[in-house]
């Protein structure tokens, strides 16, 4: 059974993707991180089109370009942006024990890989196996989020879960409809933009961005 | 294929990996050096390296045992049985049955052990050092080195190097992401196990930052000779499993006159970019402190996982 | 039908029963027992060996002995499975015997008889446990191993130490014995019959199977030193006479696997994959926690204690993937992961037998079991440190002896993963085979980390000695123990040069355990090859391997001669320019394990007290603990202190408050069975 050429491209930019998903989780500075975001947006962004291309669906072009402007450009230059205000630049996070989060990580990808065969299989599209990854980058986005402690990285966690949704619209339909596409993005661009807001006031109240200091709001 | 004929490639090929060793080593340094801007050393340096300590006198410590005149020999015996059994000019060589993968990686990890024990058989402080440390660098490689050459083996199902070889030599083209997960990790494992920066600095000779060179520091002369001689053939033996794994493309069947010239070729050729391209990371990166070894041989076992958790859900 | 291998089989268990009863013969200075009891006592366990191995390819027999209870006598049966444990048990103790002949001489005549008496009873119950086939039989043979082996470890029971280990082990023995029981009691499913062949009849529904199941694995696996039940191995395994730890790390831990695939595979059958993962869950964990424990040990015999548990582990992993490929229908790879794990059963058995009785001659000799204390005694013990080195080589998995062989099937094992269906499952095996590789090499740290710092080396002082050293000290040790450890140190070289013969041996039993092995036409083509399943997927060839690396180190030793020259001059080691270097600058074992604890520091419990900057006379201590002791142990001993506490609210000290104790509980029954 040979598999086209073009599927075994989006698989092997679901492996890229997956890759980056796993070095954002063990990635201690914030500007690699965002560095890494952007990566990933260009690896999504290259297979859309190559899905778009292989299976002529016109709307799935206008995705990739979006991908290619928001995720790629965009969104990390609004966050450059944002940690050269904040000055947290430097911020070297101690994370737990790497090793052991990446242990946590094989078994989420073990997990969504196990999850995926069966959806796979009913899904007819020629990117089918790569669901496992897509279901992975965000279980994996999800954990990212949970082990941080600043929230300048919790947030790039949250856009490449959404990046790894993305991803998961794509290969197992083919995309949603482009409203759809376009009213995800523009939350994303504003959600980004809200985050951003917030980080001002928190850092104003606690002086850091450490999200520990918000245990202090708790009302005893 | 005549069994004479294959005799014959077997120790030809032997020969040649024990013989072209140094001369790959003296590649790397060459590329270096231009790299770091120096004028380069000849590309025969090591030959000359190797010719005079052979013969100079051996100086030995009173308390060494004889484990300790032994091991340079079972160190190069090693080196040398590996370079018998990597397909390196050809596939199908009468002796690559006897020992798969897997016995490759134990042939390493015996030559491991013998150098570790050799280095504590003095009894000074500098030895004991050098085998702790090589021996945490090589239990932290070896899962992740097995992990590499089983996706191979799940790929082409063999653990045999010959099998390995011809099965994805001559498939159709196709791209293996798993195979390039598993090539990366090829990468770190290979910078480790030979003492390369990021995790050795093999130039160095100041004691508190080295491994390697700690491990052979009571070694001079033929001894000393032998070891580093060993120590080449060991590059020169993982850059070809890395070609058989991820490059195979060129490479002879035994007794298959005709070809060998072509894969000769290839192989200057592979090895030529491999050389370039080992010096350019060298120049690159820095040397890392020994406790971030374990994160950089963790992330090369990471990808190697994922490169098969990868072949198990897009091939499988 | 009894067969000869069976009756020749009881013929040296007897024999085994007879030199401990004439052991205690009166006569002057113990004559028998010093003299002719041991020698007598390999004689019948080579015998024995021999009669397993006979036993692998004849016909099942069987016998029932007018022995027992009335109406229930003891049946015995002796099939492959049964004959490879003789085998085992036959030719390990035979090295082992003989080197006790020469490591009991300097006891006195009292404490000698006694020990000949019980070490005896305590080899021919393990045959008994082996030969038994009912569940009466088993447990009567399996307690009288647990308590004959018990007054062999408590042998120092002078030392309170020793009784607190002897007592901890009774105790876990119990324990794993009311599983096993219980577990027998649920296979027979209220029949009344307790032949094996009657509970093999049995139909147990899937429930009842996975209850028989997880009582016999966690019963057995009490005894085979898994975690969490490992705790009284590395207590009970130091305080005993050196020989009798290389018998109770070599084969009577081995009787508990015997047990497991006796139970899972014959017993009960119909063999699920989710116990196939339970026991590779447990078995991964135990191999790691064994390895990574034993790096911490500066005891010798602690530090191979730790290792046991770790090699019981890795035939966990090998008989866990079995369990998985059986229950997923793949017989041919099932058979594949069990020969891989009665393999490393055997391996283990010889090569941890050969290390024990290494550290026994150390002991003896010199008075030491402190790693920190030895150094350089390769220069006076070369037949020791020789003997050893083949012991340690082989548990490091390095070609060409025994461990690599079955770690090498143990990991072909996991490379048939690609024929099961689930996909979990099928990521899940590789994985655990990468647990196998990180132990085996940190199996290997840990032996250079031993071999270093107690052979090689330079002589260190010794602080902590457990003794004087002995009469003569600077000599090796006598022939007797040498010829012991030569025997096994043979044993470990034959295993793992020709493996094909014995795995075809092993292959027969699987046929008759699973109904299919490994085609026989793979393994059969050559004695030189091991090819498991076909010559394109894997082959290994020991000897060819041997002789190539042989001839090639030959051939650069003679060229080198030719071409250059030998001259050595010998001189003073590189001193880095600070000329006072003593014996007490080198690597002791403790810093060995430094990058380990470094790198596992979170598995640890490490108490370490550090010296104030201003302490006149600073001191540097760590320990380590394991964390099972404050997570399970001690929780459950303080229950059941407190259930007695509660209960002992009864004893009054009255006779008639306890009369009417008396009183009510035959009230009670007279109540409940009316």
């Amino acid at each position: 059974m040979a598999t086209p050429f073009s599927s075994q491209l989006v698989n092997l930019l679901a492996a890229f993707l997956l890759l980056l998903a796993f070095a954002m989780l063990s990635q201690r500075r914030v500007l690699t991180l965002i560095k890494m975001f952007a990566w990933q947006g260009a690896a999504l962004a290259a297979s859309t089109l190559i899905v778009a291309y292989s299976t002529d669906q016109k709307h799935l072009y206008f995705s990739a370009a979006l991908t290619l402007v928001l995720k790629v450009a965009l969104i990390p230059w609004a966050l450059h942006r944002l940690i050269d205000r904040l000055n947290v630049r430097w911020d070297v996070e101690t994370l737990i024990n790497i090793p052991i989060t990446m242990l946590i990580g094989i078994g989420l990808a073990i997990f969504a890989f196990a999850l995926a065969t069966p959806i796979a299989q009913m899904a007819g599209t020629l990117t089918r196996s790569t669901l496992g990854i897509a279901l992975a980058s965000v279980l994996l986005a999800f954990l990212m989020m949970i082990v941080r402690r600043k929230a300048v990285p919790q947030v790039i966690g949250f856009l490449a879960m959404e990046n790894g949704l993305f991803f998961a619209a794509t290969s197992a339909t083919y995309g949603m409809p482009l409203v759809v596409e376009l009213g995800v993005a523009l939350d994303v661009l504003v959600g980004t933009f809200i985050f951003g807001i917030f980080f001002f006031h928190i850092r104003e109240q606690f002086d850091s961005l450490d999200i520990r200091h918000m245990e202090k709001l708790k009302e005893d | 294929m005549t069994t004479a004929t294959g005799i014959a490639f077997q120790l030809l090929q032997s020969v040649f990996v024990v013989l072209a060793a140094p001369l790959l080593l003296g590649w790397v340094n060459q590329c270096r050096a231009w790299l770091q801007n120096r004028s380069a050393p000849s590309l025969l340096l090591p030959y000359y390296t190797l010719a005079k300590l052979f013969h100079k006198d051996a100086v030995i410590a009173h308390d060494a045992s004889p484990l300790f005149r032994l091991t340079p020999y079972v160190l190069f015996g090693c080196m040398w049985l590996a370079a018998g059994i990597v397909p390196v000019l050809a596939t199908d060589l009468p002796f690559a049955p006897a020992a798969d993968i897997i016995a490759l990686v134990g042939v390493f990890a015996l030559a491991r052990v013998f150098a570790a024990l050799a280095a504590m058989d003095i009894g000074t402080s500098f030895g004991g050092l050098g085998a702790r440390r090589e021996m945490l660098i090589g239990f932290l490689a070896e899962p992740a080195m097995l992990m590499t050459l089983f996706t191979a083996a799940f790929i082409s199902g063999s653990t045999q190097l010959t099998t390995i070889v011809e099965t994805l030599a001559h498939r159709e083209f196709a791209i293996y992401p798993s195979l390039a997960f598993a090539a990366v990790a090829f990468g770190m494992v290979l910078l480790a196990e030979n003492a390369r920066i990021p995790i050795d600095n093999p130039a160095t000779h100041l004691e508190l930052t080295m491994l390697h060179e700690a491990l052979i520091l009571e070694y001079s002369a033929r001894h000393l000779a032998l070891i580093e001689w060993a120590v080449a053939i060991k590059l020169f033996a993982y850059l070809t499993i890395g070609f058989a794994l991820f490059a195979p493309w060129g490479i002879a069947a035994a007794g298959d006159w005709g070809t060998l010239p072509l894969a000769v070729a290839a192989l200057a050729l592979k090895l030529a970019l491999a050389g370039a391209a080992l010096a350019l990371v060298e120049a690159v990166l820095a040397k890392m402190r020994l406790f971030l070894a374990p994160e950089f041989l963790s992330t090369a076992f990471l990808l190697a996982v994922l490169g098969m958790l990868i072949h198990f859900l897009v091939q499988g | 039908m009894s067969g000869s291998p069976l009756t020749g089989s009881l013929v040296a268990l007897l024999a085994w029963l007879a030199i401990a009863a004439l052991s205690l013969l009166p006569g002057r200075d113990a004559w028998f027992a010093r003299r002719l009891a041991f020698p007598l006592g390999a004689l019948a366990g080579l015998a024995l060996a021999a009669f397993g191995l006979q036993a692998a390819w004849a016909p099942v027999a069987q016998m029932t002995l007018p022995l027992g209870l009335p109406d229930l006598p003891f049946h015995l049966r002796l099939d492959g499975l049964a004959g490879f444990f003789l085998t085992l048990l036959g030719a390990v103790s035979a090295g082992v015997t003989l080197y006790a002949n020469g490591y009991f001489r300097d006891e006195t005549s009292a404490r000698l008889t006694l020990i000949s008496l019980q070490y005896h009873v305590f080899l021919a119950s393990m045959a008994l446990v082996v030969l038994a086939d009912d569940a009466y039989l088993f447990m009567v043979a399996w307690e009288t191993m647990a308590l004959s082996s018990y007054f062999l470890v408590t042998t120092d029971h002078r030392l309170p130490a020793v009784r607190s280990a002897g007592f901890l082990y009774l105790l876990i023995a119990h324990l794993g014995a009311i599983a096993i029981l219980l577990s027998f009691g649920v296979m027979h499913g209220g029949q009344g019959d307790y032949t094996f062949n009657a509970l093999r009849a049995a139909e147990l529904t899937p429930f009842w199977a996975t209850a028989a199941f997880l009582l016999a694995f966690f019963g057995f696996g009490a005894k085979a030193g898994m975690i969490p039940l490992h705790a009284w191995l590395p207590e009970a395994h130091p305080a005993a006479p050196t020989p009798v730890s290389a018998l109770m790390s070599g084969i009577m831990l081995k009787t508990a696997i015997y047990g497991m695939v006796r139970v899972i595979y014959d017993l009960i059958g119909g063999v699920r994959w989710e116990w196939g993962l339970l026991v590779l869950a447990v078995g991964a964990g135990t191999t790691l926690f064994g390895v990574l424990y034993a790096l911490m040990q500066h005891d010798l015999k602690r530090l191979l204690a730790y290792h046991s548990v770790e090699n019981i582990g890795i035939i966990l992993l090998g008989l866990g993937m079995s369990m998985v490929f059986v229950g997923f229908g793949q017989t041919a790879a099932g058979a594949l992961g069990l020969i891989a794990a009665l393999y490393h059963t055997l391996n283990h058995a010889v090569f941890k037998a050969l290390l024990f009785l290494g550290a026994g001659s150390i002991l003896r000799l010199r008075g030491l079991r402190d790693l920190n204390d030895m150094g350089g005694l390769i220069r006076t013990m070369p037949n020791t440190a020789f003997y050893f080195l083949v012991g340690a080589l082989a548990i490091s998995a390095l070609p060409p002896l025994n461990g690599f062989v079955s770690e090498w099937l143990t990991f072909q094992t996991a490379l048939q993963a690609p024929l099961l269906e689930h996909g979990v499952v099928r990521s899940l095996l590789p994985l655990f085979a990468a647990t196998l590789a990180l132990a085996g090499a940190l199996t290997a740290m840990c032996f250079v980390k031993v071999y270093g710092i107690a052979f090689l080396g330079q002589v260190r002082a010794p602080r902590h000695p457990v003794h004087a050293p002995a009469a003569g000290a600077g000599r090796d040790c006598g022939g007797a123990e040498r010829m012991g450890m030569a025997w096994l140190a043979a044993g470990c070289a034959v295993l793992g040069l020709f493996p094909a013969s014995f795995l075809l041996t092993l292959n027969r039993i699987c046929v008759a355990l699973l109904g299919g092995g490994v085609p026989e036409s793979a393994l059969e083509s050559s004695w030189l090859w091991l090819v498991p399943t076909s010559a394109a997927q894997a082959s290994y060839s020991p000897v060819i391997f041997l002789a190539v690396i042989v001839a090639v180190t030959w051939l650069t030793f003679l060229l080198v001669r030719r071409f250059y020259h030998g001259r050595v001059r010998y001189s003073h080691p590189w001193d880095c320019g600070y000329p006072e270097q003593t014996a007490r600058m080198q690597e002791t074992a403790d810093a060995f394990g430094q990058p380990i604890r470094h790198v596992f520091g979170p598995l640890y419990l490490m108490k370490r007290h550090l010296p104030a900057p201003d302490d006149p006379a600073p001191r540097y201590s760590l320990r380590i603990e394991d964390r099972h002791w404050y997570l399970l142990y001690l929780p459950v001993a303080r229950l059941a202190e407190f259930v007695s506490a509660k209960i002992g609210l009864l004893q009054r000290g009255r006779i008639s408050i306890y009369l009417l104790y008396s009183f009510l509980t035959l009230i009670g029954l007279l109540v409940f069975v009316r």
